[in-house]
């Protein structure tokens, strides 16, 4: 197996899946980037290199730049699905959702149930998300628990290059409309990945590290933070869990009440902020079915309720990190 | 004029679509005072010609979007009105299962992408389907009909551009009662329409829409356009409103004399009715055979809604996902 980045990863399933079926089309801001100009005519690849060198491969047609219309293009390509393609669209920015919010959840999301089960919306939602790249407020949040909300959409949020691919070609070949979100810092972590098509299946926890005194739950770059800080408590004799959900709808509650119900504490580390966020989602979950398990209280660890900040030094606090995770951990062990 | 080009056959189908949506809309406001169809809904009634003139150049294949107020293109489009109805009662043998309603009955087998609680927000799906027909190289087309309140929504301008830009096989039907819900359109909208669409390179005119003939005209032309892959159009079809903009507004914005004018004046049946018999195309008594059978029509349609039953309480929770866990 290779070694490759996040970013390669998601590359080569977007590739993958064009190739094997003739109905996959993207559509985006600067997909290819350099579109009508003089110079180079795939300058971009993606704002982050994503989607590079596909226009060579599958041509103008079906890789599709768009205009700055989030509501045009994500509208245009659920009609698409709705009538015999499966696009997948890219939100360069998940914040740039709340211009489309309309066609994201008040169509895309409702048509199977308003229309009586007769509609299929086979389509992909790709957007970036997360602090850390110095961009203030606007570029940088983590809207995952806002689709999460809506029944009818499904969310995946991969934390690592295999599961990244594997997850993109589940969703690609999924008959739902599926939100697929990319963190911005992990684009360039390695991993092995297959060469080939697979696919990882939704509603599957993976259990990245086993313990047995601390389960940590953990989404998409979190999922780093976590191991980090279950190393650093290794040191210190305290042997941790970290569960990635990989996708929050549909949420896999089984792994997670299984485990929680062995080991009895659970810290739950959410880059999004605190409240209807995904720590607080999960929380109550758990709350409601092992509370007789839970030998002491849920802790979260998530961004404050706050916009995300842009000097430096204030981001840096302003994202979940292993130290905050570590805090959390020994206020629950040492009771 | 055009009348003389369509055969007689198309004509009477032209009068009995209309009627069946006259008809339709008349036994809702009806059946809505027996309190058995839930919530609220918007009536078509008074803007058939619309409807009828469109759709008359689609098949099954064709697409079209809507708004609220989609009986009418529901019916022009072939939707099957006993569904239809019982759609509106909420039973689980309407279009939708029961689970749509007024405000979102659709029937994808006929093309109807479903009518719309958003304002504008059919426009840029519609360009989405004719992407598709495009794409996959047919010669479909995909209609957008929105109301003059869309004209002021970003979504519209937004699909206004990407379906020029993509020279997509598009045709915005603009059906314009004067009124967005209880504003008149004077009052909220700049411009014109039709110099809108200049503005981004679309062919596009204004239209009488209580005239079939000329709707039908007007929408040849620019269908026939986007199917020879000449792009999209803009149709600023200009239709009265017979009823409020729901079945429980009073309606007290616009004066009783209006209201009793538009109904004398602006009427697209009586004006049929008057223009086939001049040209003596149709004989009367055809006409008064059609509008028997279309009120037998929406008699059974009433029946069957009445006969059906509602959604099992199993049906709160299917089909949010193809397949969810």
């Amino acid at each position: 197996m290779a070694k490759i980045s996040f970013r390669q990863a998601l590359n080569d399933a977007l590739r993958l899946e064009m190739a094997r079926d003739p109905r996959v089309i993207m559509m985006g801001e600067d997909l290819t980037g350099g579109a009508g100009g003089n110079g180079v005519k795939d300058a971009w690849g993606g704002a982050f290199g994503v989607t590079r060198g596909l226009l060579g491969e599958f041509g103008p047609e079906r890789i599709r730049d768009t205009p700055i219309s989030e509501t045009a293009f994500i509208g245009a390509a659920a009609g698409a699905a709705l009538t015999g393609m499966r696009p997948v669209a890219e939100l360069m920015f998940v914040d740039f959702a709340g211009v489309c919010l309309d066609q994201i959840v008040n169509q895309i999301a409702k048509f199977r149930y308003m229309f009586g089960g007769r509609a299929r919306t086979p389509l992909v939602i790709r957007a970036t998300y997360g602090a850390g790249t110095r961009s203030a407020a606007q570029h940088t949040q983590a809207f995952y628990p806002i689709f999460t909300h809506f029944p009818g959409l499904k969310v995946v949020i991969p934390s690592n290059p295999y599961d990244a691919k594997g997850l993109l070609l589940q969703a690609m070949r999924d008959d739902d409309p599926v939100i697929f979100l990319e963190n911005k810092m992990l684009y360039d972590t390695m991993g092995e990945v297959p060469d080939g098509s697979y696919t990882v299946p939704f509603g599957e926890a993976k259990v990245v590290r086993d313990g047995k005194d601390v389960m940590i739950v953990a989404i998409g770059r979190m999922v780093k933070i976590a191991e980090e800080a279950a190393r650093k408590l290794q040191a210190d004799g305290i042997s941790a869990c970290v569960i990635d959900p990989r996708t929050t709808s549909p949420l896999d509650e089984d792994t997670l009440i299984e485990f929680a119900e062995e080991i009895g504490r659970v810290v739950i580390v959410d880059e999004a902020t605190p409240r209807c966020g995904m720590a607080a989602d999960i929380s109550a979950m758990l709350a409601d079915k092992c509370f007789d398990s839970l030998r002491a209280p849920i802790k979260m660890v998530t961004a404050p309720h706050t916009p995300v900040p842009y000097a430096p030094n204030l981001e840096d606090l302003y994202v979940p990190n292993a130290d905050a995770v570590i805090k959390a951990v020994k206020s629950i062990i040492e009771r | 004029m055009f009348s003389l080009h369509l055969p007689r056959e198309r004509l009477l189908e032209a009068y009995r679509t209309m009627q069946t949506i006259r008809s339709f809309e008349e036994r809702v406001i009806t059946e809505m005072g027996t309190g058995d169809i839930p919530g609220s809904t918007h009536l078509y009634a008074g803007q058939e010609a619309s409807a009828v003139g469109v759709c008359m150049h689609l098949t099954d294949e064709d697409y079209i979007s809507s708004t609220h107020r989609g009986h009418g293109h529901c019916i022009a489009k072939g939707c099957d009105i006993n569904a239809m109805m019982a759609e509106l009662f909420g039973r689980v043998t309407g279009t939708c299962g029961g689970k749509g309603g007024s405000q979102h009955i659709a029937d994808l087998r006929k093309g109807m992408l479903g009518a719309n609680g958003i304002v504008a927000g059919g426009a840029p799906i519609t360009c989405g389907a004719a992407l598709s027909a495009k794409l996959r190289k047919t010669d479909r087309v995909a209609i957008a009909f929105a109301g003059d309140g869309a004209m002021n929504e970003g979504a519209m301008a937004e699909s206004l551009n990407l379906a020029k830009i993509w020279m997509l096989p598009i045709i915005f039907v603009i059906e314009d009662n004067g009124f967005g819900e209880a504003t008149a359109n004077e009052f909220v909208s700049a411009g014109s329409f039709v110099r809108r669409a200049e503005g981004y390179d679309i062919p596009s005119a204004e239209v009488d829409g209580t005239d079939v003939f000329k709707v039908y005209t007007a929408a040849g032309e620019a269908i026939e356009r986007a199917r020879a892959g000449g792009g999209p159009s803009l149709l600023h079809v200009h239709v009265p409103r017979y009823y409020g903009h729901y079945s429980g507004d009073p309606d007290t914005y616009r004066t009783p004399e209006e209201k009793k004018i538009m109904r004398q004046e602006q009427d697209c049946l009586i004006k049929f009715r008057n223009k086939v018999s001049v040209e003596d195309l149709v004989k009367g008594s055809a006409l008064e055979a059609i509008d028997a059978e279309v009120i037998a029509a929406v008699d059974e349609s009433v029946k069957f809604a009445r006969n059906s039953e509602f959604p099992p309480a199993s049906a709160l929770t299917t089909d949010v996902y193809v397949k969810y866990v």
